[in-house]
């Protein structure tokens, strides 16, 4: 930490001169590029649209209430939809997610230079494309509705899963691997009582988890036609019902809070 | 030597276990067995109720087919312009979303922090974190564009948005959990809240934020590909016409890119975070 020593005594700094210079530049260099960026960004911006905004989010305000609580009886059957393939999604996904993070950990991998890499490609093939992109494109393959939605939840998830269960297990104390594997135990057998014990805990929060973010993202896959809460939503607003809009909201909401509050404890209780 | 004998008889006294099973996942039967008849009554009702068109997905094989070859030809320079325009958009939208996001999202996670805001202050700032948190970006920005109109402006206000809930909650649980000793050093010598904040929270915080903005600027690119789909602007937006109009080869192309930029997004702001703690 450098001292300055000037006309009025010694004053403590926490950066030297130089080092001040340099970042002073790297944050000029910052704005500008941010500055440039809302340029580019804003280049095709209608300005009238924008000043009108505030009226705008008052006129849909004022629409969206009081909600539509009639509507209620016919969400029950998208929301059981919504469920199912957040459940359903996620358990497919576990069916290939954990021999892929088995192939992609360094210490269960059968080929560290050939098979590691492809499993490594797939998570992050899988983690890259969110599950609305999936949707759409399965909704465009397979035509709309709720196996679109399970496998595009379950596409989305394979990566995830694979990615936090690989490092699970890349993690595993390799002692115990050796204690069972003295005994004369075969390569199924260590797998069974060396390493599963071991990483079940972790298999078992992940799991939930990812079950608590496919909740979240499976209201809104109906957007695109894969079924689900979300298919009403989007016939709400394409009919511009903004009461139903409203309660549709409302059930997301608790929804979300619901499963979120459910994985907490069931978290907490494995943990 | 007596070695044989001893073993029969070791094998033959009472009590003494000869094979040993792992104890279950749930101690009790009854409850174990109630929780596997759940799970199957779930799968039985929940896989009845999915309705599946057989035929239309049949049709489709083919289609899934074309997707997945158009992958080893993905065609980058038909829609050129379009991609590039998307990407421009993309880019642009998750840097200043990510840069506006942070800025509003500091004063409002410095005021979730339950060691350093009055309680009102915390109250409400708690209440935004929890606003922005629990809608996803796409029905935040529906609204976006219903306010704004189409474009990557709603985007960008999309973005900003959840990025506030994000930075402020994980900044402000940073912000609970500070070596206290250090607070309690710079409010000894006589310090000013605002020089508090300054020389003791920030400090201790930065890296861990300096980390936090860069994972979420991957985040929002990511985000920036989805929102297009309802009219945000950004890739999503060129993504979604080349499969409404069945060009799997474009889509590829879009995809591609997305992985990529993702991919060395993560490599750099890992290297990044590395370097900073």
């Amino acid at each position: 930490m450098p001292v300055l020593q000037s006309a009025t005594g010694r004053s403590w700094q926490h950066r030297s001169g130089r080092q001040r210079l340099i970042a002073w530049f790297g944050w000029l260099a910052l704005v500008a590029l941010v500055v440039f960026a809302w340029q580019v960004m804003t280049r095709d911006t209608i300005w009238a649209f924008v000043a009108d905004a505030p009226r705008q989010a008052a006129d849909i305000g004022e629409r969206m209430f009081p909600p539509r609580w009639g509507y209620m009886e016919r969400l029950w059957q998208p929301l059981w939809d919504t469920l199912n393939i957040a459940t359903l999604g996620t358990l497919l996904a576990l069916f290939v997610a954990v021999p892929v993070a088995f192939l992609a950990a360094r210490n269960t991998t059968p080929s560290v230079r050939f098979v590691r890499p492809a499993a490594l490609l797939l998570i992050v093939a899988s983690r890259s494309i969110n599950s609305l992109i999936w949707a759409l494109l399965l909704v465009s393959i397979l035509g709309p509705g709720l196996l679109a939605g399970i496998l595009a939840i379950a596409l989305r998830s394979i990566g995830f899963i694979g990615k936090l269960l690989y490092e699970a297990i890349e993690e595993i104390d390799a002692s115990q691997v050796e204690a069972v594997a003295a005994t004369g135990a075969s390569g199924a057998q260590v797998l069974d009582y060396a390493i599963a014990p071991q990483i079940m805990p972790a298999f078992a929060g992940i799991t939930v988890f990812r079950w608590d973010i496919n909740i979240r993202e499976s209201t809104v896959l109906g957007l695109v036609g894969a079924g689900g809460i979300g298919l009403e939503l989007s016939h709400s607003l394409n009919t511009l019902a903004w009461p139903q809009v409203t309660l549709i909201f409302i059930v997301i909401l608790g929804t979300v809070v619901l499963s979120e509050w459910v994985s907490a404890r069931v978290r907490h209780a494995i943990i | 030597m007596s070695g044989p004998r001893q073993t029969a008889a070791l094998a033959v006294a009472p009590g003494y276990p000869t094979t040993w099973k792992r104890p279950p996942f749930i101690a009790s039967a009854a409850w174990r067995y109630a929780l596997y008849a759940a799970v199957l009554a779930y799968l039985v009702v929940g896989l009845g109720s999915v309705e599946v068109n057989w035929t239309r997905v049949w049709e489709g094989i083919p289609r899934g087919w074309a997707f997945l070859s158009a992958f080893f030809s993905p065609d980058f320079t038909s829609r050129g312009g379009d991609i590039w325009l998307g990407l421009q958009e993309s880019l642009t939208m998750t840097l200043t979303a990510t840069v506006a996001g942070i800025l509003l999202a500091i004063p409002v996670g410095v005021g979730a922090a339950r060691n350093l805001a009055p309680a009102p202050v915390y109250a409400a700032c708690r209440a935004v974190v929890a606003l922005s948190r629990s809608f996803q970006e796409i029905v935040i920005a529906i609204l976006f564009v219903a306010m704004v109109g189409f474009g990557p402006l709603a985007g960008f206000l999309t973005l900003s948005f959840a990025t506030v809930g994000f930075i402020a909650k994980l900044l402000a649980e940073d912000i609970e959990d500070l070596d206290e000793r250090q607070v309690e050093a710079v409010r000894a010598t006589g310090a000013s809240w605002l020089q508090w904040v300054n020389y003791a929270v920030q400090p201790q915080v930065m890296p861990r934020l300096i980390g936090l903005s860069l994972y979420r600027l991957d985040i929002n690119f990511r985000e920036s590909a989805v929102i297009g789909i309802v009219g945000a602007g950004g890739i999503g937006a060129t993504l979604n016409t080349a499969i409404d109009r069945y060009e799997f080869d474009s889509a590829a192309a879009v995809l591609l890119i997305i992985i990529a930029i993702v991919m060395v997004s993560e490599y750099v702001s890992g290297a990044v975070r590395k370097w900073v703690q």
